[in-house]
This record gives structure tokens, C-alpha cells and sequence, in this order.
């Protein structure tokens, strides 16, 4: 049986991590047509790819179902409570960097750390009669982070795209997500708190716990760990 | 461990005693409108409760405790005295450890009755011991209102005194507050920098965009200035606050020392002498009331929720089991279901499973 290794299926995380692997001897590859969802590894034997969407990586390691995975670190802590039980870092890969922060609106002159934002939220709600709102889709983290620091009176708004928009448009006061350059932020009359990064994630080689292996398939990890040049 | 036919067993058992104290049965809903509980507990109640959404009704909440949907049928239906008792599964999410139970039975006793609190404090602690008579279980008790009086009577501003009430359920910002208005907290540069801001702060400051306005903004400013001027909390206040957190002990000597205290802070008083009254109660009641274990935090980590007299159950030689019991006074969360209109209310609930448990394997 081969060891099944899942890739972000497209984009710069894809490219980015085939070059990764390549520099390190293990050539992958697509095959087939543009659109076709196959790919093969060659310079070294028993590995399979499996091109999925960065986003399921965590879910089909968690499951078993790959044996190693790429996706960011940010993903697999949102998506998998008690994730180190479920999976191993075997290697930052040294792209894909992103901070998850909390961002306000600039103007919001009063408003630069975690104590303000609890302020703010409480006369916020005081006056508008209902919670400060926070739009972002890594409910799990940030809910767990602001519960931790104490913060209070505000409530997490799903959005799971154009985040940096919600203040604009009504639907959010305040907003928690990912950026690496924080322009997009800035274009949306936004800053960043000044605290440190919820998160401060980045491209992963993950190694599933769960997914069960035969000999010859703990042969070929071996294998595949020296190739890498990997630890272990 | 619902499931078994002795856990349900159990439960009538718990209930059984519970209604020969006069309480009526009364059922709830398993579905809540996730928007109440929402509203009361805020977003820490997504980490606890199941939510699940209703293509008609929106996003709803499977019961994480019989509290709330109990209150609201009281206010809409119910005259005082009312005692209540309910059997009945309750469904929390577990983040955390894959070895406490997501759904278990509770069975709960409420008493809503404003005409005497100590009595009825003693009440729905004693009426819970005797439901547990012959179980080794111990109760720890503590008392939210002394700390919310503690608060009030600190020599600082309103605004401040609010904002630490506001956090007494989260007490490492509570420390961070008093850290703060201690003096002994350096000003963020941020902070301090906004300050010294001559001229108008909002001036080139950006687009306003979103719900928060202006006018806010230099509210909180004027606010901040305000606060930066105002004297630091003394040391003897803040040892004060600290000397009642860590309060540890029988009730009778705990009570001795909080008098003691109180001649530094009048304003504890009040709230000692309901505290007197609780005990002289629960002595009526053949509770040996001054051994009690008392203990000045317990409480605060529970939710945003008992604002008086709490208390638990533990099996001590059992410390893997959850509480056996738990309860305590929640006047302040009928004032935000009621719009403001609270009625006092104290309860408490009982895990069959657990008190089953300790029946089976002993002490």
C-alpha cells in the first residue's frame, strides 16, 4: 500500500509546496489535463498525491485518510479541537506566512489593545443595544483567544470571505483574520491591534496520528523523512 | 450514563424529594432560540452549547441548563412563592476533554420568592443536602453579592466600579482592571500617547466606517482623560479585595474575618449581615451551618449568572466525578430575561448520574 500525501489542489500554496518537495528530491507534480485533479511523485516509491482544497486537509488527516498533509497552521488549529492529538508538525515549510490578528476601524483613535477593545464593546452595547460585532471565520480560535484574555460584550459574525468589507458595509464593528501584509486591511480603513498575532501561521508538512500504517508503509515514511532531510 | 434504567430511576427518586418540599413539575423545551442565551451569556455559550438552526425559527441552542427557559415560563405564568422542580437531559459541548459527557441528566429545584432571601437560600441548600443525605459529598459555599458589594464600596469612580463588577466572572481581567486603576500597571504607549494628543484626536484619523461613531470615540476619549486624572486605588483597598478572594475556611471564622474587614469598608456590611442571616437560617434549618466550608472566589468561574449565595457538592474521595450538586442565587439574570423587571430567584440541580455513581462504587 502506498502512503497517501495530500497537496492544496491549486493556486501559490500548490506550486509553492511541489517546490518545496523538488528542492528536497521528491518530485510532484499534476498530470493530465489542466483541470484534472491527478498528480503523481516520483524519486521515491509508495507515495501517492492527493490534490485536495487546503481547507479539507485537516479534516482528512484528523479522519486518517492521508497519512501526511500540506495546509497553513491556522487551519488545522481552527478546524481540529485538540488538534496536536490528532496530528504532528513535521515541518514548517517557510511560506504561505499569515497572522490572524483582530483589526479595528483606523479612525477608531481610542481603540489599540485588547483592554480598549473591552471598553469599547462595553459602551458599545450599552448604546446600541446589542454585542460588538466581529466578523471572521476562525470562530473557534478567536472566540477561545478573547475568552482567555477576558474580553467581553461582543459576538463573532460568520464571514467566510471578503472580511475586511463588513465594517464598511454595516455587518461588522471590528473584524479577526488573516494577513501577511496587512495592505488589504489598510485599503479598508482598518488597522491592526497592537497585540501579538492571535496566530502567526504558516505553510505545514502535517503528519496524521490517526491514519493506520503497515510495515511497508513505515518503511516508505522512514524513507520519505530522510529524503526530506527531516528529523526524526 | 443516562441511559440505564437506574439513572432514571434515580432522577424520580431526586425529583420525588424535590416535590415533597411543594415544588410543581414543570418541563421545558430542548430547542432554545440560540439568540436569548446569546444575548445573556455571550459568545463563550457557543464553546458550551450545541447550536443547531431552524430554517423558519433561526439559530437555535439545545438547552445547556434548565435556568433560563424555567425563569421565562415563571415570569409569564407564575405567582409568588413558586417552587419548581424539573427532570431532564441537559447538552453541553465538550472542547476539551472527550471524557466528560455531552448530554446528561439534571434534576433542579427553583424557588422564586423575594419575601425573605436568607430563608430562602437556606431552603434550596438545605433541601439539596437532604436530597443527598447518606452520600459522601461534601458543600463548599461562597457569596457573589459580598464581592459585588466589595466592589461598590471602593474608593474610586463610578465609571470604574462598573467596569470592575462588569468582570468579576472573569477574574483575570478583573486582576488586570485592578492592576490598572492600582497604578501598578504600566500605561500602554498607545494608551499614553492618546493622552498627550493635543488638538483633536480624530483629526487625518481615517474614514469612519461601521456603527461605532465619532461621537463615541470622543466619549470614551473624555472618559479616558477623566480616569488618567483620577488618584490610584489605595494599597489597603486592593489587599482588602484580595484578602476576601482568598478567603478560605469554615463559615463561622470567614464570617469573624470578614467583620473584621468590614470596619476598613462599610459598605460590606449590608451584605455581611444577609450573609449572618443565610447561616442563622441554614441553622434553623439543622445545617451546621458555622462548619461550612466557605470560600471568597468560589463562584467566579461559573457563567456570568450568580450574583448571591452559591454553592457545590463534591464527592471528595471521588475527584474524577463532576459536581454532585451546584447551585445558587441568580437575581440579576431574571433582570435581564424580565427587561429589567427581576425577581429574586435561587436553584440548584442535582446529577442523578453522578450521585447514582457514588450510591454504586461507595465513598
Amino acid at each position: 500500500m502506498s502512503i497517501r500525501l495530500g497537496v492544496p489542489s491549486k493556486g501559490r500554496l500548490m506550486e509553492k509546496t511541489f517546490d518545496w518537495f523538488g528542492e528536497r528530491g521528491v518530485d510532484i507534480r499534476r498530470t493530465g489535463s489542466d483541470r484534472e485533479y491527478a498528480g503523481a511523485v516520483g524519486g521515491i516509491d509508495g507515495v501517492e498525491l492527493v490534490l485536495l482544497s487546503a481547507g479539507e486537509i485537516p479534516r482528512e488527516l484528523a479522519a486518517g485518510r492521508i497519512h501526511l498533509g500540506v495546509t497553513g497552521s491556522d487551519l488545522v488549529r481552527e478546524k481540529l479541537p485538540r488538534w496536536d492529538r490528532l496530528v504532528q508538525e513535521l515541518a514548517p515549510l517557510g511560506f504561505g506566512h499569515a497572522d490572524l490578528v483582530i483589526a479595528v476601524p483606523k479612525f477608531w483613535v481610542d481603540v489599540d489593545t485588547l483592554d480598549d477593545l473591552d471598553a469599547a464593546a462595553a459602551a458599545f452595547r450599552a448604546r446600541h443595544g446589542h454585542r460588538l460585532r466581529l466578523a471572521t471565520k476562525y470562530h473557534r480560535l478567536v472566540r477561545e483567544y478573547l475568552r482567555r484574555a477576558g474580553v467581553a460584550d461582543y459576538q463573532l459574525v460568520d464571514s467566510q470571505g471578503a472580511t475586511e468589507g463588513t465594517v464598511k458595509h454595516g455587518t461588522a464593528e471590528a473584524i479577526a483574520d488573516i494577513t501577511s501584509s496587512g495592505e488589504t486591511l489598510r485599503a479598508n480603513h482598518l488597522k491592526i491591534l497592537e497585540e501579538a498575532p492571535i496566530h502567526q501561521s504558516q505553510a505545514t508538512l502535517f503528519r496524521s496520528l490517526t491514519a493506520p500504517t503497515d510495515e511497508g508503509q513505515d518503511r516508505t515514511l522512514d524513507a520519505l523523512s530522510r529524503t526530506l532531510g527531516l528529523a526524526g | 450514563m443516562w441511559r440505564t434504567p437506574e439513572v432514571r430511576a434515580e432522577a424520580a427518586r431526586l425529583m420525588a424529594c424535590f416535590r415533597d418540599a411543594g415544588a410543581i413539575e414543570v418541563e421545558a423545551d430542548v430547542l432554545l432560540p440560540a439568540d436569548t442565551l446569546l444575548d445573556l451569556y455571550g459568545e463563550d455559550i457557543r464553546a458550551r452549547a450545541f447550536t443547531t438552526a431552524d430554517p423558519l425559527r433561526g439559530e437555535q441552542m439545545l438547552r445547556p441548563d434548565f435556568t433560563v427557559p424555567v425563569v421565562q415560563m415563571h415570569m409569564a405564568e407564575g405567582a409568588e412563592p413558586a417552587r419548581y422542580t424539573y427532570a431532564g437531559k441537559v447538552f453541553r459541548r465538550q472542547e476539551e476533554d472527550p471524557d466528560r459527557e455531552t448530554e446528561y441528566l439534571q434534576v433542579g429545584y427553583e424557588l422564586f420568592d423575594g419575601a425573605d432571601p436568607a430563608g430562602a437560600d437556606a431552603e434550596v441548600f438545605a433541601r439539596i443536602a437532604g436530597c443527598l443525605q447518606g452520600l459522601p459529598v461534601t458543600a463548599t459555599t461562597g457569596d457573589m453579592g459580598l464581592l459585588i458589594a466589595a466592589v461598590d464600596g471602593l474608593s474610586t469612580t463610578a465609571r470604574r466600579k462598573a467596569a470592575l463588577r462588569r468582570h468579576i466572572w472573569r477574574p483575570a481581567r478583573f486582576r488586570a482592571l485592578l492592576e490598572r486603576y492600582s497604578g501598578r500597571a504600566p500605561v500602554p504607549p498607545t494608551r499614553a500617547a492618546l493622552l498627550a494628543c493635543e488638538g483633536d484626536p480624530l483629526k487625518g484619523a481615517g474614514k469612519a466606517i461601521g456603527l461605532r461613531t465619532a461621537e463615541e470615540i470622543r466619549d470614551r476619549i473624555a472618559a479616558l482623560h477623566e480616569d488618567a486624572a483620577e488618584a490610584p486605588l489605595s494599597g489597603e483597598e486592593t489587599r482588602l479585595l484580595s484578602a476576601i478572594l482568598s478567603l478560605k475556611g469554615p463559615a463561622e471564622g470567614a464570617l469573624k474575618q470578614l467583620r473584621d474587614l468590614a470596619r476598613e469598608m462599610a459598605s460590606l456590611t449590608p451584605a455581611l449581615d444577609r450573609f449572618e442571616a443565610r447561616l442563622e437560617a441554614l441553622a434553623a434549618r439543622g445545617i451546621d451551618a458555622g462548619a461550612l466550608e466557605f470560600a471568597g472566589s468560589h463562584g467566579r468561574a461559573s457563567m456570568e449568572y450568580y450574583d448571591g449565595f452559591v454553592f457545590a457538592f463534591a464527592a471528595d474521595a471521588r475527584p474524577e466525578l463532576p459536581p454532585v450538586a451546584t447551585g445558587g442565587r441568580y437575581d440579576a439574570l431574571t433582570g435581564v430575561l424580565g427587561q429589567g423587571n427581576s425577581i429574586p430567584a435561587v436553584g440548584g440541580v442535582i446529577r442523578p448520574g453522578v450521585t447514582l455513581a457514588l450510591r454504586e462504587g461507595g465513598a
